[in-house]
């Protein structure tokens, strides 16, 4: 007989248990909003309803586009708050308010998620991970979580992958990414796709080597991790010193999330800057960071991929993922990928199976780095004046924070337009010293500085662009402060961001640029705004929570102007809105 | 508290931690002598240096780069390389140029700060010699060794923790605690 056969009898034996044995404390009950939960399949990531907001961007493509439309022009300005939730948080809250049938996801820093019910502001449960006192987490932020089945993923800081459940707040599993006393940490969200979860590594600045990795969605084991520096040997690894280290602590971090193409199963990912920041102590192109790789679902290959400039020398991350849109040139609709690059550039591609094919690039912001482009690979040709090294001083436009950061741009297909949280007119000088590697430890070895273009009337902008035309159709410039709002297009007619040092989250017409409504926030609005629907009823939600490199860049304005750029008040706040 | 009664108590800790269910790394962390931040009567010696030589402060010199350096605890050469946050940074200054407050826990021009910058947790690795400032690559803090690690630029919340300093027989000795909490906030 089993053992658990054995137990068995012996219960038959002594008679029910339950009247005698202490009872366990009884479960708190579910509350309603959570009791029919409705789980998230690979279908409903492809073809979202209109009225959730399942992924970060809404969709695989990564338009951040909603399809509701009762919020117009016209309405626009009768647009009330209806909610607000204090997160207990302060530093930068860029995560998006993720809706599921009216169940909201909201990550913050300080390794929480919020599960609110999304009709009344009410918090259903709260998931709290303590970060040890010593972790390495540079960056005091989340982009945010995934959704999945009955699950919700979030990336924690201290490199672990949890996955929790959705109905109750519980942990289900969690998963070492890897070593954080190492330097890697994470700050994206996760990726669902192809039935896996997916997630990209921050560290670029402590000698870590970036991958992707892809884990099982009900288990949290390890399915596939590419790296996104080759070892020696791999495709890639000849733009490596022959024989060196380097390798090992090349950079290539991949801390925003990537898009999903689902008819070739490929994931395009952004990576970072090299490690250390000065080129010349890495020689060669080092791929792949500063690029955009096209990675398999299924497997982890690395089937593609566009390296924006060689060499990196300059903090240009180019973690940003393209966005996927077809788009008309030159007579022919091309099966497109256009990516806002750090460097200055915005770069419009050609997607397939694999490889990646350059179209055109061409600056949006002041950019003195590159004198052309290849017209056949887009490899730009970079003045050496404007490269700084080891020892050896250059200053150039834009600054290490680039003309755009990590903040994600929004498609609207109806106006055909991109729109673009730029930073104009910023440039920076950057001087280069060796630097050893300790395993955790600062690996930049650079001394940098920061300054304002001559004449500069302005910083924060949003421009936008046609995508047909490849041509800059409006641009609303901030006269007294930098842009770190993500964008969000709606499908009636607008476009909603905040990103400025003036609290304001704002509504713009998506044709003309036109500020329609303003309404000022707790804090900065640095968070990735989304909109839901409610028993037929829109509504616009963001976080509220300014922090990290909006902070930074702040900080480092009020010493070129001083008293012009006070620090703006910090602590987190979730908001929601809707036409009263 | 002697060091040795500080052990048992954090070793009786440890079993508490354990059955409140604290994660082991967290209770081990502070179980060991290693990681403990910084004592009264500690030695210092320089981030990887194998003899482990308790430093002077002829090893300081004017002019040059801070150094990098752990506490040791001067009875069983313990080097409290155990957390990151026991980074020490060590650097001559011109004696005139202190503040009052930063004079009394300096040893001929040399102070000490913590190497972890407390906006996110950066080392503080690089040194500004024109303005003679501690600067953090990573968001451009800068920091005043001169004035209590007061800053002077950036995003830092709050001064980097100065570790006093005092002279016992030709070596450098520290003086106590850090003046503040080390670190960034975490949650």
């Amino acid at each position: 007989m089993s053992l658990s056969k054995a137990v068995f009898a012996l219960l038959l034996i002594a008679g029910p248990v339950s009247a005698q044995q202490p009872q366990p404390a009884p479960a708190p009950p579910v509350p309603a909003a959570l009791r029919n939960y409705k789980p998230v399949t690979a279908d409903r990531l492809k073809n979202p309803e209109p009225g959730d907001w399942l992924m970060i961007r809404r969709t695989y493509n990564g338009w951040g586009y909603s399809p509701l439309d009762q919020i117009r022009s016209n309405n626009v300005n009768r647009l009330q708050p209806v909610w607000v939730l204090s997160t207990g948080q302060t530093s930068g809250h860029e995560a998006p308010p993720i809706v599921n049938n009216g169940v909201m996801f909201v990550a913050t820093p300080g390794n929480q998620v919020i599960a609110i019910d999304a009709r009344s502001g009410s918090v259903l449960w709260r998931y709290r991970k303590e970060l040890p006192e010593d972790a390495v987490v540079l960056h005091r932020t989340s982009r945010g979580v995934a959704v999945y089945g009955d699950k919700v993923f979030f990336a924690a800081g201290d490199a672990i992958l949890v996955a929790i459940d959705a109905r109750t707040g519980k942990e289900v599993w969690t998963a070492k990414v890897e070593e954080n006393k190492n330097g890697y940490y994470l700050t994206m969200a996760p990726l669902v796709a192809d039935g896996k979860v997916m997630v990209g590594i921050s560290g670029g600045e402590l000698g870590t080597r970036g991958f992707v990795a892809a884990y099982n969605v009900d288990t949290g084991r390890e399915v596939w991790k590419a790296f996104t520096v080759p070892a020696p040997g791999e495709p890639g690894s000849e733009t490596w010193p022959a024989g060196g280290d380097e390798w090992k602590t090349g950079g290539a971090a991949t801390w925003v999330t990537g898009n999903y193409d689902p008819e070739t199963n490929l994931v395009y990912w952004g990576t970072g800057n090299g490690g250390p920041w000065m080129g010349d102590q890495r020689p060669g192109d080092n791929l792949y960071t500063a690029s955009t790789v096209a990675i398999d679902a299924a497997t982890g290959q690395i089937k593609g991929h566009h390296q924006y400039h060689p060499n990196d020398s300059w903090d240009w991350d180019e973690v940003s993922p393209p966005i996927l849109v077809d788009y008309r040139r030159n007579g022919r609709m091309i099966k497109g990928l256009i990516n806002v690059a750090r460097n200055g550039y915005l770069w419009f591609l050609e997607r397939s199976n694999g490889k990646i094919n350059f179209i055109e690039g061409k600056p949006y912001v002041k950019q003195n780095v590159f004198k052309s482009l290849d017209p056949l690979t887009g490899r730009p040709d970079v003045d050496p004046n404007r490269k700084p090294g080891t020892g050896k001083l250059a200053d150039h436009c834009p600054s290490l924070w680039g003309g755009k950061n990590w903040p994600p741009v929004a498609f609207s297909p109806e106006t055909r337009l991109l729109y673009i949280p730029a930073n104009e007119n910023t440039c920076g000088t950057s001087t280069g010293r060796e630097v050893e590697y300790m395993p955790g430890r600062s690996f930049t070895g650079a001394t940098t500085g920061f300054y304002l273009a001559a004449g500069a009337d302005h910083i924060g902008e949003i421009q936008a662009w046609n995508v047909d035309t490849g041509q800059r159709v409006w641009t609303h410039s901030f006269a007294k402060s930098p842009n770190w709002g993500p964008m969000l297009a709606t499908s009636g007619g607008l476009v909603f961001s905040g990103g400025t040092n003036d609290r304001m989250f704002r509504a713009l017409d998506a044709s003309s640029g036109k500020v329609l409504w303003e309404f000022p926030t707790n804090s900065g609005v640095i968070g990735q705004p989304t909109s839901f629907m409610i028993d037929g009823k829109q509504y616009i939600a963001v976080q509220s929570g300014w922090g990290v490199d909006s902070r930074g860049m702040q900080a480092r304005l009020n010493l070129i102007s001083p008293g012009e750029y006070p620090e703006v008040p910090e602590g987190g706040a979730v908001w929601v809105f809707a036409v009263k | 508290m002697d060091r040795f009664g500080r052990r048992t108590l954090l070793k009786a800790g440890l079993g508490v931690g354990v059955g409140l269910g604290l994660k082991p790394e967290l209770a081990l962390c502070q179980d060991n002598p290693a990681s403990s931040r910084p004592g009264e009567g500690d030695l210092l010696v320089k981030a990887g240096d194998a003899m482990k030589n308790p430093l002077g402060p002829g090893d300081i010199r004017e002019g040059a780069r801070p150094i990098l350096a752990w506490a040791m605890d001067p009875a069983d050469g313990t080097v409290r390389s155990g957390s990151r946050l026991n980074q020490v940074l060590l650097v001559r200054l011109d004696q005139e140029e202190l503040s009052p407050e930063t004079r009394l826990r300096a040893v001929e021009g040399i102070v000490a700060y913590t190497a972890i910058c407390t906006h996110t947790g950066c080392e503080v690795d690089d040194w500004l010699p024109p303005e003679q400032l501690l600067h953090c690559p990573c968001h451009g803090s800068r920091f005043d060794p001169r004035d209590s690690g007061k800053v002077v630029d950036g995003e830092a919340p709050r001064a980097l923790p100065a570790l006093p300093l005092k002279l016992d027989n030709g070596r450098l000795v520290v003086g106590g605690s850090f003046t503040a909490r080390v670190g960034f906030q975490t949650a």
